[in-house]
């Protein structure tokens, strides 16, 4: 596994700027009945800013959980992490997060959604929503602003949830599957649309998945954890492919299919071993 | 099956009751009296003649008039306690665990027990009626807001916080409609709840009121007022029933229609 971690080499950096996100040594242990469950180990990863950092591992091997921690709302049992070089110690209020449930407020229709991020912040009314009106034109939904969420298919919910998390500017964009619930199709155009808007102003991203082709599809650098509990990061594989990209058609590069075989191999054990813990059969 | 034959059978099963009735307590069967008594179970003729008389006259509206305003206000305050103490409750759990037991003791009481000690403090004007309607409300309003507060999805709770709300815009914008979103699914119990107050209220002792007019006939063996009272009384809760769900409608726009009011 380190060879793989060699192999890939993935580890050279921006020298000069300090990294979006750093996590560093990072522990997150969760007190539970009959002592401490350690959901991950260690964590090393860097995220310099711009960077686009795909994370893969099987099924409950904490993925998540490093998500929350960098979006801090979750505190590291040991270890710190660090946004743009000062240590995290409460919300990460750089960050914009898109959730993998249900996150937008049944309650709002879908221009009160996109516009309340302005709003809280102090934003006029009618300022947010000229600009809520302008996002949800970007994500494909101008004419559904009226809409409440039970309205709008899974895909649509999906568009409102980014239109809402990229209208506050964020910095850094946290990912946690935001794309699972969808089907294959609508998976693609998401991910299509997440890479329009990302390249725009290229914020850091860390987007947690499960789908290897989406992780080498979208992303600069796929970081592979393995199998929980007390999960590691145990391979970095840059992805060389040229930007733009089209999600669906970059799966017929033959680099895309050298580094699909590559990681799949080195997480296809972990991935049987979930299955094992987890006390499942294949 | 179309509305049109919906309602017809509907009607129909109105008119055989009806019928029934007419012909078991008015046709002679052997000694000359009818199989049932009108004394005990008027005939369907007096009741609607009584009706008729109650709102020919202009009697009965000053009746419908204290019952409404007795429910109503029982509503009112009943929900905005149950408010402000479900939210308290929820925001604070540990002033939750600590009054607990007491909560649970008011709520098993049965409140008609209350009735003839509210007669005691408030009088027999419509305050008593108002305050044993209070506690049938608050009960459940406070529920419902409790719930409401505790089980906001801890994702939109998440997502409220990353996308920087304060403590008093979560209350605002998370909270609050969460809350509110529970209160109105109970809209129509609670209503319900209100009028028994008022009219039960009314039946143990008052000077008013559509509880107070069927009592009335009743003590004089008034058959015929006691139903007429009680229809009355029906109609009176189906209209205020399809107002609610007039304003329920207004209010829960962001909700899911259920599967059985979709067409």
């Amino acid at each position: 596994m380190e060879a793989a971690r060699i192999a890939g080499g993935g580890a050279e950096k921006a020298a000069t700027a300090a990294p979006a996100i750093r996590f560093d040594g990072v522990r997150v242990a969760f007190l539970m009945e009959g002592g401490a469950f350690t959901a991950v180990e260690r964590a090393d990863l860097d995220v310099a800013d711009g960077e686009f950092v795909a994370i893969v591992g099987p099924t409950g091997c904490g993925k998540s959980t490093l998500l929350n921690a960098a979006a801090g709302l979750l505190a590291p049992s040991a270890g710190k992490v660090e946004i743009f070089g000062s240590r995290l110690g409460q919300l990460n209020r750089q960050a914009g997060y898109l959730f993998q449930t249900e996150s937008l407020f049944p309650w709002k229709t879908a221009i009160e959604n996109v516009a309340i991020g302005l709003e809280i912040a102090g934003v006029s009314r009618a300022k947010a929503r000229i600009q809520a009106r302008e996002w949800l034109r970007r994500v494909g939904l101008a004419a559904f602003a009226d809409r409440y969420p039970h309205m709008l298919s899974g895909g649509q919910r999906k568009r409102v949830g980014l239109a809402q998390v990229l209208i506050r500017d964020p910095k850094i964009l946290l990912m946690d599957e935001p794309f699972g619930p969808l089907d294959a199709q609508t998976r693609q155009i998401m991910g299509n649309l997440l890479l329009d808007l990302w390249s725009a102003d290229r914020k850091a991203v860390l987007f947690v998945t499960h789908d290897l082709e989406e992780a080498i599809a979208l992303s600069d650098r796929v970081v592979i954890m393995s199998a929980g509990p007390a999960a590691r990061i145990i391979g970095d594989w840059r992805v060389e492919l040229p930007r733009p990209r089209d999600t669906a058609e970059v799966r017929l590069d033959d680099t895309f299919h050298r580094l699909h075989r590559e990681i799949w191999h080195a997480l296809k054990d972990e991935v049987m071993k979930g299955y094992a813990q987890a006390g499942g059969v294949a | 099956m179309n509305r049109g034959t919906l309602l017809l059978l509907q009607l129909l099963v109105a008119f055989v009751v009806l019928v029934l009735w007419h012909l078991l307590t008015t046709i002679p069967v052997s000694g000359g009296k009818p199989l049932v008594p009108p004394f005990f179970f008027s005939t369907p003729l007096d009741v609607i003649a009584r009706i008729y008389k109650w709102f020919s006259e202009g009697t009965i509206w000053r009746h419908l008039w204290i019952t409404l305003t007795e429910a109503t206000l029982a509503f009112i305050i009943g929900s905005i306690a149950g408010v402000l103490v479900g939210f308290w409750f929820a925001r604070q759990p540990r002033v939750a665990a600590v009054f607990d037991p007491y909560v649970k003791m008011s709520n098993a009481l049965p409140r008609i027990v209350l009735a003839p000690i509210f007669t005691l403090w408030f009088g027999l004007g419509i305050l008593s009626k108002v305050a044993l309607g209070v506690t049938l409300v608050f009960f459940i309003v406070f529920f419902n807001v409790y719930q409401g507060v505790k089980e906001v999805s801890p994702t939109i709770l998440a997502n409220a916080r990353m996308l920087g709300m304060s403590e008093q815009q979560l209350m605002r914008h998370v909270y609050w409609p969460s809350a509110l979103s529970w209160m109105f699914s109970s809209l129509h119990t609670s209503v319900g709840f209100a009028v028994v107050g008022a009219v039960v209220g009314e039946y143990l002792g008052s000077a008013a009121g559509l509880g107070y007019l069927i009592l009335q006939a009743e003590s004089t063996f008034d058959i015929a007022g006691v139903f007429a009272g009680m229809f009355v009384l029906s109609v009176f809760v189906i209209v205020i029933d399809i107002l609610v769900t007039v304003v329920e409608r207004r209010l829960l726009v962001w909700r899911p229609v259920s599967a059985e009011t979709q067409k």
